[in-house]
């Protein structure tokens, strides 16, 4: 991965009039170009892409002026960011210490034997991501799991599966 | 923005309101929002228009009310009536009984099973009656995304009082006679934080306020953020006129889209007003704040982390002294404190210091945000004097153990923190106390546990955190909490012995001295914690290979989980 980073041709890749990218160079202008916005403007880049190619955090630091190498150790520092990308739709399973002690661990292994799917990857057709998070602030309504923006509440272990599969065949509908 | 034109403000948002014959607030908090609440807000619009009845009747989003396990709530005034469980289906009585025909609907009113009987107003029955609020006090009852309701209800009155009629000394001889501490976890005494940035001098100082409330189980900024973010800003702004700063960054976590979505629009309210920006109340005082979001690194709770990453740098601490209130922010004195710190500010100068000294405990001034979660009836978020007991806020206000269980532990702190038994139920809430048990107050979650929870694995669960959260820069940290982990896990498959017990005994004193940062400074705290009130517990796992609360796979059977995440950048 480094070594790709280290590239030069990695650069020319970069197509300045992908809307995209025109989007991401809005975003730098709008931080003035400051170094100090590498992670804001990470921010900006993964909400565009779904998570963050390596051709694009060499592209944010180029432009931001700062080595490949910190932008590079920054996304892959924060667990916000994602080198790879996610599923079509994903599943995120709350492991804060409330939807711990109501059962989160036993959430993630029903997904995990129903949808043939481990944590931090996505279903073989690649149409659900499964992820884990530290905790979402919603522990009033543990155990807690989001599918895309949506939180589900107080989700039982026999009905996650159930959940999970209204909202893949109505979001595909 | 003059003190006239403040007054005007408020006044037009106060005659608004008596306009009208009633008020609908629905709860827009994350809690109530994941529970169907928006749709609930345009139900109620859409209805509201229907039935003509839109001249006598505002339908507003509110803040949290702190019953989230209820939720959607929604509040009636001026009535203080509190509905639950509202739904699109069950709203049209609201509309048709209540606010039609000042029925109350009796079925759909507030109510706690452990009363047996419905709330009928705001401040009635045992979980409002015993909270003090302070913090939370516009929680549910302004519109966060509308500058003139906090206005309407006393806002920004505080700023215009610090920067017109008191001296920088003043605001901060305020703050130090308030008694008020840190509530981000440490409990520093905040003025004398203020006097020290204060005191140094540089013609450009910052000031940072810790959004990143990164304890799995807290919930507290998250919330004050969404129900009332003009009261922070409001609390930053005053800071940054006592310590003569002109900038402030909000750092915020990522998790948090609709805080920060609000502190976003509270932010663009308050430079429309000139309540931000350049020549605050026509005085020399000029004060920006910027939205930083952050990406999830626990770590960044730590000062000195925090301030890397608002650099945009990986968040990885630095030693202190030199403390950031010297050299912090691009190398300037810098003020960092919490959510719940700057939330205190406004009120303090408003009343007065003396007034909010009273509060609470001696040494222990004010009131405390907890965020009630885990096996407990009443989930939420509550506001209560220090010093209360946890008898109290457990069994009062929470209303009990879930399913008439049994209560074994309550843990606050998260993972830097430790578990209160049963014995100690007692204890009041309050610094020293908790630290005389071994725990901390911590930044307010507060986690129930009964008898379905394993102390040997809650400590697992908490040292698998501190192990991936740990940044990686020092070993003790890095490494230390890694052979803790191993070791716990041995125990909770068990296949550990009373060497293993031995070993964890003699490492976690020396994470605990020799780490870096507070991160891992107290991540042994959980399992010293639970060694001191549930040995036993342990004991049982390492002789009998057997979990008595049933929740470890013993070896043989499945394998316990190794996390599901790898740590930041794999510095294990």
């Amino acid at each position: 991965m480094v070594s790709a980073l280290n590239h030069a041709s990695q650069i020319s890749e970069i197509n300045r009039n992908s809307p995209r990218i025109k989007r991401l160079c809005t975003s730098i202008k709008n931080f003035g170009g400051r170094p100090d916005a590498l992670i804001q403007v990470l921010h900006a880049a993964q909400g565009m892409y779904g998570y963050l190619p390596i051709h694009v955090i060499r592209f944010v630091a180029a432009e931001l002026k700062v080595s490949p190498s910190r932008a590079y150790g920054v996304a892959t520092f924060y667990h916000f960011f994602s080198l790879k990308p996610k599923g079509e739709h994903n599943c995120l399973v709350c492991t804060g210490t409330a939807c711990y002690v109501k059962g989160a661990q036993a959430l993630i292994e029903q997904i995990e034997g129903d949808f043939n799917v481990k944590a931090g990857g996505c279903t073989p057709d690649n149409k659900l991501g499964l992820q884990t998070a530290r905790c979402i602030g919603a522990c009033g309504l543990a155990p807690a799991v989001t599918f895309d923006e949506e939180i589900l509440p107080k989700v039982k272990r026999e009905e996650i599966a159930g959940l999970l599969r209204a909202r893949l065949t109505g979001a595909a509908a | 923005m003059s003190l006239m034109e403040l007054m005007a403000i408020g006044e037009r948002a106060r005659a608004k309101k008596a306009s009208k014959r009633r008020r609908l607030g629905v709860c827009t908090g994350a809690g109530c929002i994941s529970a169907g609440a928006q749709g609930v807000l345009d139900g109620f619009r859409r209805k509201v228009a229907e039935r003509h009845l839109q001249e006598e009747v505002d339908v507003v989003p509110a803040g949290c009310m702190g019953a989230c396990n209820q939720g959607p709530l929604v509040l009636v005034q001026p009535d203080e009536t509190i509905y639950q469980k509202v739904t699109l289906d069950n709203e049209d009585a609201i509309v048709d009984r209540h606010l039609a025909h000042d029925q109350l609907v009796e079925n759909m009113l507030l109510f706690f099973e452990e009363s047996k009987k419905p709330i009928l107003r705001y401040s009635e029955g045992a979980f409002f009656q015993k909270q003090v609020k302070v913090v939370l006090e516009n929680s549910g009852f302004i519109n966060p995304e509308e500058i003139d309701e906090y206005i309407g209800v006393g806002g920004y009155q505080a700023l215009r009082k610090a920067t017109c009629m008191l001296s920088r000394e003043e605001v901060i001889a305020e703050i130090k006679q308030s008694g008020l501490r840190g509530r981000g976890g440490a409990g520093y005494p905040t003025g004398l934080k203020w006097e020290t940035v204060y005191k140094h001098v540089n013609d450009e100082k910052y000031v940072i306020c810790n959004g990143d409330e990164g304890d799995p189980g807290a919930f507290m900024d998250r919330s004050v953020l969404e129900s009332d973010p003009h009261r922070v800003l409001e609390g930053m702004a005053i800071a940054a006129y006592a310590v003569g700063a002109s900038k402030g960054y909000l750092y915020v976590r990522g998790e948090y889209p609709l805080a920060i979505k609000r502190l976003e629009i509270a932010i663009k309210q308050a430079k429309k007003l000139g309540l931000l920006g350049a020549a605050i109340f026509n005085t020399d005082f000029s004060f920006d704040v910027e939205i930083r979001i952050g990406a999830g690194a626990f770590v960044c709770g730590e000062e000195t982390a925090l301030i890397a990453s608002v650099e945009g740098k990986r968040g990885t601490p630095k030693p202190r002294p030199p403390y950031p209130a010297e050299s912090g922010l691009w190398g300037k004195p810098t003020l960092i404190n919490n959510v719940e710190t700057f939330a205190n500010v406004a009120p303090i100068i408003d009343r007065g210091g003396e007034w909010y000294s009273e509060l609470g405990m001696p040494k222990a001034a004010g009131t405390k945000v907890f965020a009630l979660s885990g096996k407990i009836n009443n989930t939420g978020l509550i506001e209560v004097p220090i010093g209360i007991t946890l008898r109290e806020i457990l069994f009062d206000i929470g209303g009990g153990i879930q399913d008439g269980g049994k209560f074994k532990a309550a843990q606050t702190g998260g993972p830097s923190g430790g578990c209160i038994p049963e014995q100690f139920l007692d204890t009041k809430m309050e610094y020293g106390a908790l630290a005389a048990l071994g725990t901390i107050m911590g930044s307010g979650g507060l986690v129930v546990m009964d008898e379905h929870s394993c102390m040997p694995d809650v400590a697992r669960y908490f040292t698998e955190f501190c192990m991936e959260e740990s940044c990686g820069k020092c070993i003790p940290c890095r490494a230390g909490t890694k052979q803790m982990h191993n070791m716990l896990t041995k125990i909770c498959t068990g296949r550990g012995t009373v060497h293993d017990l031995e070993l964890l005994e003699e490492l976690a004193p020396m994470v605990k001295e020799a780490s870096l940062c507070g991160l891992g400074q107290s991540a042994p705290n959980p399992l010293l914690s639970t060694l001191r009130y549930f040995r036993e517990e342990y004991l049982v796992h390492i002789h009998e290979k057997r979990c008595p609360a049933g929740v470890c796979k013993m070896a043989g059977q499945a394998v316990v989980q190794d996390g599901a995440q790898s740590g930041p950048a794999g510095v294990h």
